[in-house]
């Protein structure tokens, strides 16, 4: 151990002991105190909104034993790391860090403070102190590649990704998979747009899968811009992203996946008050309700909408894993055998295309 | 009747007055603003001024933060009021910052994991080359072709941003993070790591660098020829013309010390705080700097303590948004506001006001 780490060891103690009294002082008082570190603003109408919702839910559920607190537009890197210390420092007994680039920051911040309990969502780093929570999003990408398969005439369906990373790559792969089941001839074009939210890359990207011929749009991106670029061009359909993103509906939202933190923010707060809470890795999905189904619209016909709502449901009661073999790898060799069904070790680090997409993953 | 009439020197009173002016004018409007929004505005601005540096329960944690905060402020800023001083208009200090931080976070990845006293310093070099080099592209430019400088430094932020999207994916991604965007954590690779020179303290290598630019800058200005040629180019062209001052001399000077500076700020910033290079690392420290120099009236130690005080508001900032629950637009707004007043009161400076009916000249 060198000078210098040794320095911001003894640093770290000092601080830490200072602060975690502040922090035990507030645990004994009649309230559970709940944070929330957003990335986006809670207006943002998709991901830090339903994070949100989520909270607001936790509110209403515990009334006056909660209290709750939340900082938002959190850049992630060392101002993450300043909020979350401050939000322990005010005496949050559970704080909830709801995107994947507070991962270290709340490792960091959780060391100092061993009395408070942190939830990182979508990461893969945990402590004593540190849970981990995300959800199968890939469940629903399954019933919205259903749905895209039939409907397409022009059988291209447009896909707009955000980063290169295993969550989106494995909503890919599956919406693929569906699609391809539902209609033998489809072929997926992926953008990639290298932002979560960005209305105007998010429409440019839209129009240009249009342009194309692309009939169907599927998003990895938060905003509804591709829902208006769709609208604009009428008969081209689209789903809403992480929000139900209602208003563009019958059409061109013909169905949407939702976020639903609130089971899972309630169920944690609860684990905190009964003093059961315990650091694990959560990965929910149709099943316990974290991943939610938008109402399929009436643009969609009626045996569609039924067959999806069936794959829902076995999905759901898990008589049905989105990927079950037989599947091969984009090169052809093979992934998973006949009715085997992927291990969620193969799924969370997932940096490949199954068979059939056309193009590279950028690395 | 009420006439404003040119001075003809700017008012040394109101220069040094009107920051004073517009920090109170920006808690009153702002106070009026949290209680339109419902939240007691007493204590929204006590907790934006005062919490940070004397609450019993985060001043101990907050202040040694105020350091790290302004430290990159500071640094940046001091490297901009010396071109905004001659006249040249480097806007795009984000970009430099970014690009110097890539250089920097590079030459310390390349020799992952070694350790020798000599890394850690080879990055400040690196970064600071980056910057520079950054820098220069707009300098070629203006002086080669005469480009605008405010639109090429601008513009070419963009394409900094893009550079660290792709080296966060690609070149400087952590292999061992799974498939995941970002480079290896600094913070676990102490050779290379910005940590705290005095436990505690928040005083890293960058707020050192920090001081020392602001003393070597007041330097420069008061006692060098360059300083003053500086300052002659800006307030008189033609006569720096004629005393033999070169201005594509000074276009170099200006944006290679603009941006070595904050491709400096960009790698203390990487290696320390933030930690690792990730897609948006960068949090606009670069366009901050801008409101940093001119809210310091681009006089060095102006500008030290107007990065203390940016760095107050946006502490409290913080503090009021997790104590009160105010929205974080409101805090961006709040610190917009303290720009706006300046320049509106910078009036004062230039300007006298008349009572009484208008003479005829």
């Amino acid at each position: 151990m060198n000078r210098r780490t040794l320095l911001s060891t003894a640093a770290a103690t000092l601080v830490g002991t200072t602060l975690a009294t502040g922090a035990f002082a507030a645990a004994h008082g009649d309230k559970v105190k709940v944070g929330f570190i957003f990335v986006g603003p809670i207006g943002d109408g998709g991901w830090t909104y339903e994070h949100n919702k989520g909270r607001l839910a936790v509110e209403e559920a515990f009334g006056d034993k909660v209290e709750t607190v939340y900082q938002e537009s959190v850049p992630e890197g060392a101002d993450a790391e300043r909020a979350i210390t401050q939000m322990a420092l005010s005496g949050a007994n559970l704080i909830f860090t709801t995107s994947f680039g507070y991962m270290d920051p709340t490792i960091n911040v959780a060391a100092k403070f061993p009395d408070v309990k942190f939830e990182h969502a979508t990461g893969f780093k945990r402590s004593d102190n540190v849970g981990v929570y995300s959800a199968r999003f890939y469940e629903g990408r399954a019933i919205q590649g259903h749905i895209a398969g039939k409907m397409t005439k022009s059988n291209k369906i447009g896909y707009i990704a955000s980063f290169p990373i295993p969550e989106v790559i494995r909503g890919i792969n599956s919406a693929y998979i569906h699609a391809k089941k539902a209609n033998p001839d489809v072929e997926f074009s992926v953008i990639w747009a290298y932002t979560w939210f960005d209305p105007a890359k998010e429409s440019d990207a839209a129009r240009a899968l249009i342009e194309n011929g692309a009939d169907v749009i599927l998003q990895h991106t938060d905003s509804t811009a591709p829902q208006a670029a769709a609208q604009e061009k009428g008969n081209v359909i689209t789903f809403g992203q992480a929000s139900d993103m209602a208003e563009y509906a019958p059409m061109p939202r013909v169905s949407s996946i939702i976020d639903n933190w609130s089971p899972y923010y309630i169920e944690r707060v609860q684990a905190v008050m009964d003093g059961t809470w315990e650091s694990d890795d959560t990965w929910d999905g149709i099943g316990s309700g974290m991943v939610g189904i938008g109402e399929i619209s009436d643009a969609v016909p009626a045996d569609v909408k039924a067959e999806a709502l069936e794959l829902k449901d076995r999905i759901a009661a898990g008589d049905y894993h989105p990927f079950t073999g037989p599947l091969n790898k984009q090169d052809g060799s093979v992934w998973l055998a006949e009715g085997e069904t992927a291990p969620d070790g193969d799924l969370l680090g997932m940096n490949f295309y199954v068979e059939g997409l056309t193009g590279d993953i950028p690395n | 009747m009420i006439r404003m009439e040119r001075r003809a020197q700017p008012s040394r009173v109101w220069t040094a007055l009107t920051p004073v002016l517009a920090v109170m004018l920006t808690m009153v409007v702002g106070g009026i603003m949290f209680a339109l929004l419902g939240k007691p505005p007493l204590d929204a601005i006590r907790t934006i001024f005062w919490d940070p540096l004397f609450h019993p329960q985060f001043a101990a944690y907050s202040r040694p933060q105020l350091l790290v905060k302004a430290g990159p402020l500071i640094l940046i800023a001091i490297g901009l009021s010396l071109g905004f001083r001659a006249g040249i208009w480097n806007i795009g200090a984000e970009g430099q910052y970014i690009v110097g931080a890539i250089c920097g976070a590079g030459m310390g990845l390349a020799v992952y994991p070694t350790t020798s006293p000599l890394i850690f310093p080879a990055m400040v070099l690196a970064g600071a080359f980056g910057g520079w080099l950054w820098a220069m592209i707009p300098a070629f430019l203006k002086v080669r072709f005469g480009t605008n400088e405010i639109l090429v430094s601008l513009m070419l932020v963009y394409v900094a941003e893009a550079l660290l999207a792709s080296a966060s994916q690609k070149l400087l991604r952590n292999p061992d993070g799974m498939g995941f965007p970002g480079s290896r954590n600094f913070q676990q690779y102490p050779a290379a790591h910005n940590g705290e020179i005095l436990a505690n303290s928040g005083l890293h290598w960058g707020v050192l660098a920090a001081f020392v630019a602001v003393i070597f800058a007041y330097v420069l200005l008061t006692r060098h020829i360059q300083g003053f040629n500086i300052r002659l180019t800006g307030e008189a062209p033609r006569a720096a013309r004629f005393s033999g001052v070169s201005p594509a001399r000074i276009i170099f000077l200006c944006l290679g010390f603009g941006g070595a500076l904050a491709g400096a700020a960009g790698l203390f910033e990487v290696s320390g705080p933030a930690g690792q290079i990730s897609i948006d690392f960068n949090s606009g420290y670069g366009f901050t700097a801008i409101i940093v120099a001119f809210l310091g009236r681009l006089h060095p130690v102006g500008i030290l303590l107007a990065g203390l005080l940016m760095a107050l508001t946006y502490i409290g900032g913080e503090l009021a948004q997790l104590m009160l629950g105010v929205p974080g637009a409101s805090i961006q707004l709040f610190q917009g506001m303290l720009l706006f007043f300046l320049l509106a009161t910078d009036v004062f400076t230039n300007f006298r006001v008349r009572f009484g009916k208008t003479e005829i000249a």
